[in-house]
């Protein structure tokens, strides 16, 4: 941490009289940070995109082209799709939720559920797809104790998959939106009522208009999560819900035809702006939200 | 949950301290939060209760508690648990040494430098680990092919140490950029850095001193839930390690799944208690520090 030393009292206008060295020298601090994703982000990120607009050792879209065709393009439709259901059922749940938890005058319900949330937001993965199969998959214990079976019930299938998915997404929810919802100051409320606005007039022109940022924003990461995840599919369905995530996979532990090596580069590249195209909304909506919420 | 719409306008009246008529309002507000509450209780709770069942359910002897104690001798189970711990260790304190500085250069000299840390710390946000596999693997794949002659192979080698993966560590720390960035920037807006650190240095203390006697205890709160989340992260961490093929533990528990489920599953409620103990301890902590200072 010796890197702040230097660094910091040119930011001192009290001490410096007047902050007229320059700039730069306030950087220092950050600069271990700026290399250290230079080197470890920036690098696999260039051969990335190298690899995915290289085929046979030259330049060339093919890899591109053969990665929006056939198989890959249904995976990464049933991506996008699983993803965007995922998301917006996540945020209206989550929401309701947090709203529940907000609102109650028990603080230890508050911080349980907070505490909760922080824990099963991260409970992706693996042991999250064992605990769904173990509870309704083909030989689960509800499968078994109710017959689901026999109603045509399937976890290996896409709403099965956006099951799973919601249990990691709904308490992510609920973490984005609890300080958005913190941050509705009472005193808004209170002009709104003695201004003679009923509770709905309250959320339709002051509560939502407030929120929307964190809202979309909370859309936008449980999306971004959603299509992101890998472990919790790989470990659950193998492939039999076509999605990106298990293409790339598949294509870079080698099941995958000879030449087409680099398609799973090409698929990442999709991914990416997809991912991108996503993020791209969400950064000017956060900043949005950032300058009611503080 | 689409029929519970009407919940949200009317749960936030309790809030305004509601004027007399309003009770009927109020009450419906409390039967509308039970129901959500009830709901969410059930979703999140069977998945957990059934698969602890599943676990001590032999479908030939009934209950049973083997599934349980079958993990300790199960091979592989220490050495994956160690190797995850350790990484998971490294990933917090170098994800920690980096970023903070960063955060606290930006907080006081380089306001303008903040957009372009946000950027950086959301980027893997927006990059799937998949395809930062993808990226990984494609730049260790160089080793042998173009860099064998070079001094860079015998880093790429090292890195590559199957006792002690590096590349994983890299990996993991940029993964958990994004979240130590937001649990640093929470604690560091939540006190009044430059005023801290201006007091501080008029009353003679040095950077060091300022740094772990005056920032660090004020961050406790932040520092604890950057570090919490790492170690969340590192621990559940599948997609890396398992395309880089190494065994840390959540790859393990895949491997094990094929030959006994109930031990798999077993040991993912384990695991997810482990995680749940972490976090309630953690927290704890942070906020009886927060109230004693």
């Amino acid at each position: 941490m010796a890197e702040t030393h230097p660094a910091a009292p040119a930011g001192l206008p009290v001490r410096t009289g007047g902050g007229n060295r320059p700039r730069s020298t306030g950087w220092t601090g950050a600069l271990p940070l700026l290399a250290f994703v230079a080197l470890a982000f920036g690098i696999p990120t260039v051969a990335l995109l190298g690899g995915a607009f290289t085929a046979d050792g030259a330049p060339s879209t093919a890899n591109l082209t053969a990665s929006l065709q056939g198989a890959y393009l249904t995976a990464l439709i049933g991506s996008v799709k699983l993803s965007a259901v995922v998301a917006i059922g996540g945020a209206v749940a989550g929401t309701f939720l947090a709203q529940a938890v907000v609102t109650s005058r028990f603080r230890a319900l508050r911080e349980a559920v907070l505490t909760a949330s922080g824990v099963l937001a991260n409970f992706g993965g693996v042991p999250l797809a064992f605990a769904w199969t173990a509870t309704l998959g083909n030989s689960g214990v509800l499968t078994t104790r109710l017959a689901l079976g026999e109603h045509g019930w399937s976890l290996y299938s896409f709403w099965g998959l956006a099951l799973v998915y919601l249990y990691f997404s709904v308490p992510l929810m609920v973490l984005v939106v609890v300080p958005a919802l913190d941050g509705l100051r009472p005193q808004w409320r209170e002009a709104a009522q003695n201004n003679g606005a009923s509770a709905w007039q309250f959320w339709r022109y002051v509560g939502i208009p407030v929120l929307t940022p964190s809202l979309l924003g909370g859309v936008v990461l449980l999306f971004g999560g959603a299509f992101a995840a890998y472990a919790t599919a790989a470990a659950m369905v193998g492939t039999v819900v076509p999605l990106v995530t298990l293409q790339i996979a598949d294509a870079l532990t080698g099941n995958v035809l000879i030449g087409h090596e680099n398609v799973a580069l090409a698929l990442s590249f999709d991914m990416i702006m997809v991912a991108g195209l996503v993020m791209a909304v969400y950064l000017p909506l956060q900043r949005r939200s950032a300058r009611w919420l503080r | 949950m689409a029929p519970l719409t009407p919940a949200v306008p009317a749960a936030a009246v309790p809030a305004a301290a509601p004027p007399a008529g309003r009770q009927g309002r109020a009450r419906r507000v409390r039967v509308w939060r039970g129901v959500v509450l009830a709901a969410a209780a059930l979703y999140f709770l069977t998945p957990l209760i059934t698969s602890f069942v599943f676990t001590v359910n032999d479908p030939v002897r009934g209950f049973t508690l083997d599934a349980y104690l079958e993990i300790f001798s199960a091979e592989g189970f220490v050495q994956s648990l160690l190797l995850s711990l350790g990484l998971a260790a490294a990933t917090i304190v170098v994800v920690l040494l980096l970023t903070l500085p960063a955060m606290l250069a930006v907080r006081l000299s380089a306001p303008r430098l903040r957009p372009v840390l946000e950027v950086i710390c959301t980027l893997p946000l927006v990059v799937p680990p998949i395809t930062f596999v993808a990226g990984i693997s494609t730049v260790l794949r160089w080793g042998p092919d173009h860099l064998a002659a070079t001094p860079f192979y015998q880093t790429i080698i090292a890195v590559q140490n199957p006792a002690f993966p590096a590349v994983l560590v890299i990996a993991y720390v940029v993964l958990a950029l994004p979240f130590v960035y937001r649990s640093l920037d929470a604690g560091l807006g939540a006190i009044d850095v430059r005023t801290l650190v201006e007091a501080a240095r008029n009353c003679g203390a040095s950077w060091p001193h300022v740094l772990l006697r005056v920032i660090i205890p004020n961050l406790r709160a932040g520092l604890a839930s950057a570090s919490f989340l790492t170690l969340a992260l590192v621990l559940g961490e599948y997609t890396v390690a398992r395309l880089l093929g190494y065994q840390p533990f959540p790859v393990w528990i895949v491997t094990i799944s094929g030959s006994n489920a109930a031990m798999s599953v077993a040991v993912s409620i384990f695991s997810l208690l482990f995680a749940w103990l972490l976090l309630l301890v953690l927290s704890t902590a942070g906020t009886r520090k927060r109230s004693g200072s």
